[in-house]
């Protein structure tokens, strides 16, 4: 058996802590070898030894049988490993093929590579048009610029990371064909991810990492796709599923909701309307850009909307700011977590104070009752089980999943009537992401109703009842998923006609 | 090599320490320097001068009191500015503006006593330093103008304002034509709380005002909108908060405080309106406000150090000949020390060796 890379016992440590712990694992040649693991479990760490740019404490590599250790990520391009980043580094205002250019090493600005491109493009399946701007692309074009840029390169492994985060199901059949055509023609892929799905269609060999160290090597084929989930975070899943569905009358609506943005780069909203009765969790879907921003914004009430455009509870509410909207229980979960849900710089106990119905005590006449808000603050870690020393600890010390729990907590502690979550799980470890998953649905069980608006189909699909697509803009009616499927909510997802 | 790494939370011994190592610093680089400059003198009594004597006499001592006070008054309204992310810039055009207000105020009633005009005066003088602040606002908040540039550029038109004042409508009817008021009357004088001294009664102000400000930051929503709003704005959009209304309190109170200082120093100290007003106070404010790392009850205690700088500044610059650009050295120093040793608080130095 041939093997491109070898990576025998490598250590890493940052301070105290182990990233990687006697990690080894084999690529073979040809095959599409998945690399899984929670935030945290060292995949990083790992992928940036491979790649050059950081140095391992301890282990050794073998390239192609080579004994092979990069001081630069140069040096790991020169001996054939490329790297597709999950955050593309592309420049928007410059064209695809400028674009490519710029990536390469040893290239001069006003070579011709645009048959080099179209070569690419052809032999894989990678649709794009070089002389076009990468501002003008969506997601999926971006990332095939992205994966073209490696290509030129001739590269041996080929490193991918989390690449079907943002893409829609058809983009992801797409890319897979590429990916299966690549492997073909002898190059190795290691595929970073944590949809298990995927992992199992189109990956031949699992490596899992779990806390800096290695869980176990397999063939994700002969496993469920709950076992690996449960490898991953070392124990068990609890099974999602409501308990008690009892859809009540109508708490929330929006009536033909339009809205021009203000941002030169943003999108319009053209009359969106939906209604939410108590009990009900509604899953708004829709690839990132198609005006989940400028809808959450007045949601929360951060910008004001018209008369008679969004009533709760009876209430017109356009006109209240989020603080007032609290008031009638009405809370939310925004998608950024550092700068829009928390104060990256404050501490958690002072992060509780973004949200603060006056009920509580936490204040009263704008004067602060510290204990009060301690307590709060540390409920929420308790019943969320978030991991933390204690509330006084800054929000930014907190890993991502840790933070999201904290603020899917602070919201839900209050038995909101009306909760809206924008992407709950966004960079979420499995664990955290199963708990956010269950907790919100047990608030609905209990009666509350549960707006979700994420790019993730799978979480939509496993969560809400009645669904819609936003795309440019326009919200879809309720896909009927008996009917019509998920073949459906893909095409009103790149722009389908609306339903 | 030396590498920084953050900490997870803020390290509550740096907190402490570093002021220390940075006034160690300081000192350490004034020895160098005056090492270099100095020659006949020894270099012990030129520190004892400059650190030791404004704490020891009496007399310097209140000057250096005197001197703290409107750094503590203007200090405070700028920390909580700073804390939101407003730049004023131009609090020494408030002071100007405050105490053309208020002193107008007390030549207007010239001779006429009662108990009520001090309190008059320094209503005044806090007026005249909003309005003059609220052009900022305004323009900010309307036009998006940055507020540095206009309290900053503002600063020079009082200045001048107030020497058109005093050749024309303040100017002392008999004062042969010197660009000067009259000298203000008892009623119009602050009281003094230090028997033959300058010290006066701001000093108990100022005091009073850091604690009023410790509570409105510390245990009110007040503060926790000022800082939301400075270091997430998006954050403070979620929490509900106008962000209008923060560039609105930042610039009033900093603003009315300056101009407060301003009144305090005319009816204190100078007993009238001269163009020897503005006296960098305004500036060395900012100074002031980082040094104390914008803690409300911390600026006292660094406008105090300001203050010594001054007056140790002033007396060597007497007694040794010394250029008095010392003063500026020092307090330029001090700050540059300060803000790098306060890195240590949120990361830790580790020492590594570089692996080839």
């Amino acid at each position: 058996m041939k093997y491109q890379l070898e990576i025998s016992n490598i250590t890493k440590s940052y301070g105290d802590l182990k990233a990687n712990d006697d990690v080894s694992l084999s690529i073979k040649s040809s095959s599409i070898h998945a690399l899984l693991g929670e935030n945290g479990a060292g995949k990083s760490t790992l992928v940036k030894i491979i790649y050059g740019s950081l140095m391992p404490d301890a282990g050794q590599m073998k390239w192609a049988g080579e004994k092979y250790s990069p001081k630069s990520p140069f040096e790991a391009r020169e001996n054939g490993i490329a790297m597709v980043f999950q955050h593309f580094s592309l420049f928007e205002s410059l064209t695809v093929e400028e674009n490519i250019i710029l990536g390469l090493d040893k290239v001069g600005l006003n070579e011709n590579f645009t048959d080099e491109i179209l070569k690419y493009s052809k032999q894989y399946g990678l649709d794009v048009n070089p002389q076009q701007v990468v501002g003008d692309l969506s997601v999926g074009e971006r990332q095939r610029v992205e994966i073209i840029r490696c290509l030129i390169q001739n590269p041996k492994l080929l490193i991918m990371d989390e690449p079907t985060s943002v893409l829609t199901p058809q983009e992801v059949s797409d890319l897979f064909v590429t990916l299966k055509k690549l492997a073909d023609d002898g190059c190795a892929i290691l595929y970073i991810s944590h949809k298990l799905e995927e992992v199992r269609e189109i990956c031949s060999e699992a490596t899992i990492l779990r806390g800096g160290k290695l869980v176990q090597s397999c063939i994700p084929q002969e496993h469920t796709q709950k076992e690996l989930a449960e490898m991953m975070i070392g124990k068990k899943l609890t099974e999602l599923a409501r308990s008690n569905i009892n859809i009540g009358s109508d708490i929330f609506s929006i009536k033909n909701l339009s809205r021009k943005s203000d941002d030169m780069y943003g999108v319009h909203l053209h009359d969106i309307s939906l209604t939410m009765k108590q009990g009900s969790i509604v899953g708004i879907a829709g690839v990132a850009g198609n005006g989940q921003d400028e809808l959450m914004e007045l949601l929360i009430g951060e910008k004001s909307s018209e008369d008679n455009v969004l009533t709760f509870d009876g209430e017109d509410i356009g006109s209240l700011n989020s603080h007032e909207r609290r008031q009638l229980s009405m809370f939310f979960v925004p998608e950024e977590r550092l700068g829009h849900g928390a104060v990256p710089d404050m501490t958690l106990d002072e992060n509780m104070l973004l949200s603060r119905p006056e009920s509580e005590g936490m204040t009263s006449n704008g004067v602060i009752d510290w204990k009060a808000v301690s307590s709060f603050s540390e409920q929420v870690i308790s019943d969320f089980d978030v991991q933390t020393p204690s509330s006084r600890m800054l929000a930014k010390s907190l890993s991502g999943g840790n933070l999201q729990k904290f603020m899917v907590g602070r919201e839900l502690i209050r038995k909101p009537k009306l909760v809206i979550v924008a992407q709950p799980t966004w960079g979420v470890d499995a664990g955290s992401a199963n708990n956010i998953h269950q907790s919100l649905i047990s608030l609905a069980d209990q009666g509350s109703a549960v707006l979700i608006i994420s790019q993730d189909l799978d979480e939509i699909l496993s969560l809400c009842e009645q669904i819609h697509v936003l795309s440019e803009g326009s919200l879809s009616d309720a896909v009927d998923m008996k009917k019509d499927g998920l073949e459906k909510i893909s095409q009103l997802m790149v722009g389908g006609q609306k339903s | 090599m030396i590498k920084l790494i953050p900490r997870a939370e803020n390290s509550k011994a740096m907190i402490i320490l570093s002021p220390i190592i940075a006034l160690t610093l300081t000192a350490l680089s004034a020895l160098v320097i005056f090492l270099f400059i100095l020659e006949d003198i020894p270099v012990s009594s030129v520190f004892f001068t400059l650190f030791a004597e404004p704490l020891l006499d009496s007399y310097y001592f209140s000057e250096l009191l005197v001197k703290a006070t409107p750094l503590m008054i203007i200090g405070l309204g700028l920390s909580i500015g700073f804390r939101a992310g407003i730049w004023n810039i131009g609090a020494e055009g408030q002071f100007v503006m405050g105490g053309i207000a208020g002193g107008a105020v007390g030549l207007y009633f010239y001779n006429v006593e009662g108990f009520w005009l001090l309190p008059l005066m320094a209503i005044a003088g806090i007026l005249g330093g909003m309005l003059y602040a609220s052009i900022a606002a305004f323009l900010r908040i309307k036009y998006q103008v940055n507020e540095i540039l206009v309290t900053l550029m503002l600063t020079y038109v009082a200045v001048l304002f107030l020497q058109a004042m005093l050749q024309g409508p303040l100017r002392n009817p008999s004062g042969f034509n010197f660009p000067e008021s009259r000298m203000f009357h008892d009623s119009a004088m602050l009281p003094i709380i230090w028997e033959s001294t300058r010290l006066h009664i701001g000093l108990i102000v100022a005091i009073l005002l850091s604690f009023l400000a410790w509570f409105g930051i510390k245990k009110h929503m007040f503060g926790m909108q000022i800082k939301i709003s400075g270091s997430a704005p998006r954050a403070a959009k979620f929490a509900g908060f106008d962000d209008n209304k923060t560039v609105w309190y930042s610039l009033l109170i900093s603003g009315g405080l300056a101009g407060l200082a301003g009144l305090f120093e005319a009816s204190g100290p100078a007993g009238q309106l001269t163009p020897g007003l503005p006296q960098f106070y305004g500036f060395t404010a900012i100074i002031v406000a980082f040094l104390a790392r914008l803690h409300p009850v911390g600026i006292l205690f660094s406008a105090l150090l300001i203050a010594l700088s001054y007056v140790g500044g002033e007396n060597v610059q007497i007694d040794y000949n010394l250029p008095s650009s010392i003063t500026q050295i020092f307090q330029g120093m001090l700050l540059f020390y300060f803000l790098a040793c306060d890195i240590l608080i949120k990361y830790k130095v580790v020492l590594f060796k570089k692996n080839n």
